[in-house]
């Protein structure tokens, strides 16, 4: 496995997982995966259905907590702090480690209401109108609702909501942003506005992109790394098969199974 | 493509006419209730109007009739049991779709719960008779039936229906808005009771308004325990009251000439009130669907 730090020498780990293995009560989910995120770039997760991408995106901010047979094991940090520490407050780790999810799944509040409410809970004490039309404008989403901030948020188009949580969470201005297949639901115009979006967004942010669009991958992202199930006794467990930059993820990869996989030739 | 088999088709009509039937039909009973229950009221109406409605004495020997203060028992006992029952059955409803307590024990109280519905209301009355209203002699100024334990009574009763339903709406929460509350940085609570708490809103508001109409038509407990004191209006929850239900059931057997007509509008006026209840309750769930 080629070590990151070689891959982008002048980018600094933001996260970093060292032999981490999932376990959802007796099911080895994940097994020893090694990995570090750097800064300022797009990291995109590839791999099959049911390898774990999305379960290890959701232990960067502790969301598998809500899962009561979750557990987990080896080590992950985030700026040299261990993530899972007994002291660390998982309600600090999310605040700083923002979430853009599979399905949009804006509140059934205002639109207005939807991008406040991150703010709010963060203690925000700057100006809420301010804040909301730049988030929206981050998001490319204020030219279409700048006139109907009080209407629902549930209200809009499925492409227009999932820019409405990409801007509700931008605006709690977290240092990384992990989404889950964003594009699944959108339409291609929607698709390259969220891909406009990353790219800007790296300037600033860490982001972590799961996609099953092997174009969306190698268009947005600077590391691509592939995930693979292996059967073991019967069971499938994901693994982490190969990560490194983009081009050669998809030009050059060093596995069998990642070039099948990138090629379409997958199974 | 095949045409549909003729069998098929017969059940399909049969099902939509025996549907339409069934739901004509509970249309008529209303209507032909409220038809017999208006018109058996017209002397009362005639005689006393809107008088009636404003008036504190319920004399059957003189033929004077008013039901003001059970009006007033009916909305002040029912308001008092839903301020009790709605903040501890909401309470109860968001400790029992959390995961503070392992999902046996959880069933289990779940259960019991809802097994508060359905205890008899005769049951709960004179449980209060002989445990609640001696109970409450030794610490509070009560004297024997009155507002305080028939409210207390009714709290109990609507519990039940609050938490279970509230229960319902909130468990129907989709869980991706909670995990979007939390994956904000959002606490617990805060995810409570900004999130799941007003996306569960029209399913928590029509448990209580559910529970309200059950409070206002409660009336063997109400009976029991309210003391049925119709003529005058106190603003002690110490002395006794009335409420419509209670009124009817203490005097229809022995009712006759105007009196029964006196009755027949005062069940007029409870259905009339419950009626609007439901219909604001109808109002309000909307409003807040749109949202
Ligand atoms: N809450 C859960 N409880 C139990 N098992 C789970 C849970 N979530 C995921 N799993 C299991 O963990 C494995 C990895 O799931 P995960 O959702 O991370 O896959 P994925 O790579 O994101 O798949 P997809 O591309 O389909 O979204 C699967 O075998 C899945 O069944
Ligand atoms: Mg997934």
């Amino acid at each position: 496995m080629a070590d990151e730090q070689a891959i982008f020498p002048d980018s600094e780990p933001v996260i970093d997982v060292e032999n981490w293995n999932v376990y959802y009560g007796d099911f080895l989910a994940l097994k020893g995966i090694f990995l570090k995120v750097p800064k300022n770039k797009v990291t995109a997760f590839i791999g099959p259905s049911g390898c774990g991408k999305s379960t290890l995106l959701r232990c960067f901010n502790r969301l598998n907590d809500l899962i009561p047979i979750f557990r987990a094991e080896g080590r992950m940090t985030y700026h040299d702090q261990d993530l899972y520490a007994s002291d660390v407050d998982p309600v600090q780790v999310r605040r700083r480690i923002g979430m853009v999810f599979q399905k949009p799944n804006p509140f059934p509040k205002s639109i207005y209401d939807n991008i406040a409410y991150g703010a709010r809970v963060n203690g925000y004490q700057g100006d809420m109108d301010e804040l909301v039309e730049r988030s929206l404008r981050q998001a490319a989403l204020w030219e279409e609702v700048k006139d109907k901030l009080k209407q629902s948020g549930t209200a809009i188009s499925g492409g227009q909501q999932q820019r409405l949580c990409i801007a509700r969470t931008v605006a709690v201005q977290p240092d990384v942003v992990l989404m889950d297949e964003p594009c699944a639901s959108l339409d291609p115009i929607s698709t390259l506005k969220v891909e406009e979006l990353i790219h800007q967004l790296k300037e600033n942010y860490t982001i972590i992109i799961v996609t099953h669009n092997m174009q969306q991958a190698s268009r947005v992202a600077d590391l691509t790394a592939f995930f693979n199930v292996q059967v073991v006794d019967g069971k499938r467990q994901g693994y982490l098969a190969e990560v490194d930059r983009t081009e050669v993820i998809f030009q050059n990869p060093k596995e069998e199974a990642t070039q099948q996989y990138v090629s379409g030739r997958f199974g | 493509m095949q045409p549909r088999a003729a069998s098929e088709r017969f059940f399909d009509t049969a099902f939509k006419r025996l549907a339409l039937i069934a739901a004509l039909a509970v249309a008529a009973a209303l209507l032909w209730i409220t038809c017999i229950v208006a018109l058996r009221a017209l002397p009362a109406l005639s005689e006393f109007g809107l008088e009636f409605l404003v008036t504190s004495t319920w004399n059957p020997p003189r033929n004077a009739y008013g039901i003001l203060p059970s009006m007033y028992g009916t909305v002040v006992s029912s308001v008092i049991a839903l301020m009790i029952s709605v903040p501890i059955g909401l309470g109860v409803a968001i400790f029992l779709s959390e995961d503070y307590i392992p999902p046996g024990v959880q069933r289990i109280l779940v259960f019991l719960v809802e097994l508060l519905a359905a205890v008899p209301s005769v049951v709960y009355g004179l449980w209060g008779i002989f445990v609640l209203i001696p109970f409450l002699k030794e610490i509070t100024p009560l004297r024997g039936p009155g507002m305080l334990p028939a409210a207390l009574i009714l709290a109990v009763m609507t519990l039940p229906i609050i938490a279970a339903l509230a229960r319902d709406a909130i468990s129907n929460v989709p869980i991706e808005l909670r995990q979007a509350s939390v994956g904000l940085g959002a606490t617990r609570w805060e995810t409570i009771f900004r999130v799941i708490v007003p996306a569960a809103s029209s399913g928590i508001i029509g448990g209580i308004m559910l529970a309200l109409g059950r409070a206002l038509g409660e009336t063997m407990a109400a009976t029991m325990l309210i003391g049925n004191s119709t003529n005058n209006i106190s603003l002690s929850v110490f002395a006794p009251s009335s409420t419509i239900a209670a009124l009817l059931a203490n005097q229809f057997a022995e009712a006759s000439g105007l009196q029964v007509a006196a009755l027949m509008y005062a069940a007029l006026i409870l259905f009339a009130i419950t009626l609007v209840v439901n219909i604001l309750a109808q109002v309000v769930i909307r409003r807040l669907q749109r949202i």
